[in-house]
């Protein structure tokens, strides 16, 4: 590993001063030390957010929950509140990665960095969150901005995200098999304004939400709605993992999936 | 910078710099080279240490983000006598190695899962260890290692 410089604030006011000045935010750094052992990234300064007493935890605020950024997977997947409210997040949750990386990753070091095949963005997407930061709160729709893009600013540092309960939600996810990342994650929830369908793992820009099922599944919540809508594969992605063909497969039958054990 | 922890119930304070990985302050200044780099890209699990009562993997981490944890490694099971964990014991009756690279993080990592799922099933205890890899693709004996050091950890 190259040289930086490294601090870690116990504030988030001192956490902000520090990013502002151009420190890069360290979180639960499991993918972006790997990163810099492969000089993907080259930060020159490391500020670790793992001293932040005001980021982490979880606290139910009317019909939301409010997950600290610095939450670690593991403490999604095992806290009461997430699983009794949203159990398809904490399963999400217990599912990344292998249990090692679930010990360090938090929520706020996903979603900022908005892989392409991370699991949390279709939670947030598919639940309508909102993303709280340092500055502001940004509706989950207006949050991810393609590969790797969100809408953060520099020096903007997501502080907490606040998922509304749905009435009932299921993720599910297709793993590529050596890296644990969805080849195709499908989040599909029954919510106040209807069903939502959040895709992440298949498409070139990233996590979406798809309309055509969202349309078909709240006009009829069954398997069948679901295999009735065509899956466009134009915007989908092809690698060495899977072809495009294939992932609009994964979805249709993800959802389906899906849709039926949310209504047995 | 200085850097302080507990490793295997010792107190210890390094001298190092911010770019130290946990498994080079374990290997290379408490010389603690039980711990193995295996890929060094935080997917094979050699280097899976405790911290805090949880796994990690220490090539993936920085000595400075676990400053006061309590840290165990696989030089941290046995006895003072030298009995072995039970878990390390269970490895060596069912032969769960073939050529041993991975197996002090093996190890680590069913110690981490027994103490958190000591009634795990077979297919969760294949489940919780996908992030350790044997090269030698040893598993069948791994997981009935892991089946009786279960056992016994509950003895």
């Amino acid at each position: 590993m190259y040289s930086f410089t490294y601090e870690r604030p116990t504030t988030l006011s001192d956490a902000q001063r520090l990013i502002g000045a151009g420190g890069q935010a360290l979180a639960g750094g499991q993918t972006l030390l790997a990163s810099m052992k492969q000089r993907l990234a080259s930060p020159e300064q490391l500020v670790d957010l793992g001293r932040i007493a005001e980021l982490q935890g979880v606290c139910q605020d009317g019909q939301s929950l409010v997950i600290g950024a610095m939450t670690r997977h593991a403490d999604v997947a095992a806290n009461a509140l997430v699983r009794q409210h949203i159990p398809a997040l904490a399963a999400l949750a217990g599912q990344i990665g292998d249990k090692q990386i679930r010990a360090m990753g938090t929520l706020g070091g996903s979603v900022a960095n908005n892989d392409p095949a991370a699991c949390y963005p279709s939670a947030v997407l598919a639940l309508e969150a909102t993303v709280h930061t340092t500055q502001r709160k940004i509706a989950a729709a207006d949050f991810f901005q393609g590969l790797y893009s969100t809408a953060l600013e520099a020096g903007e540092l997501i502080t907490a995200i606040s998922f509304p309960i749905p009435a009932k939600a299921v993720y599910l996810k297709f793993q590529q098999p050596a890296s644990r990342f969805a080849l195709v994650g499908v989040f599909v929830a029954q919510t106040a304004g209807g069903v939502r369908v959040a895709v992440t793992g298949a498409a070139s820009g990233g996590v979406f939400r798809h309309a055509g099922l969202e349309a078909a599944l709240t006009q009829s919540f069954t398997p069948a709605a679901a295999a009735a809508v065509r899956i466009d594969a134009s915007d989908l992605n092809t690698d060495l993992h899977a072809s495009a063909d294939y992932r609009a497969h994964l979805i249709g039958v993800l959802t389906q999936r899906a849709v039926q054990q949310l209504s047995a | 910078m200085r850097v302080q922890f507990e490793v295997n119930g010792q107190s210890v304070s390094i001298d190092t710099v911010p770019n130290t990985l946990l498994v080079q302050a374990l290997r290379d200044q408490l010389q603690l080279t039980g711990t193995h780099v295996g890929c060094d890209t935080a997917q094979c699990g050699a280097c899976t240490v405790i911290v805090d009562g949880r796994s990690v993997k220490s090539c993936n981490v920085l000595a400075a983000q676990v400053d006061g944890a309590k840290i165990t490694t696989i030089e941290g099971l046995a006895k003072a006598d030298g009995t072995l964990h039970p878990m390390q014991a269970a490895f060596k009756e069912c032969h769960g190695l073939q050529c041993g690279f991975c197996t002090s993080g093996m190890v680590m990592s069913a110690v981490d899962l027994c103490q958190r799922h000591p009634n795990a099933t077979e297919a969760e205890i294949r489940e919780q260890l996908e992030g350790n890899l044997c090269r030698c693709t040893g598993y069948q004996n791994i997981v009935q290692a892991v089946q009786q050091g279960a056992a016994a950890m509950k003895a």
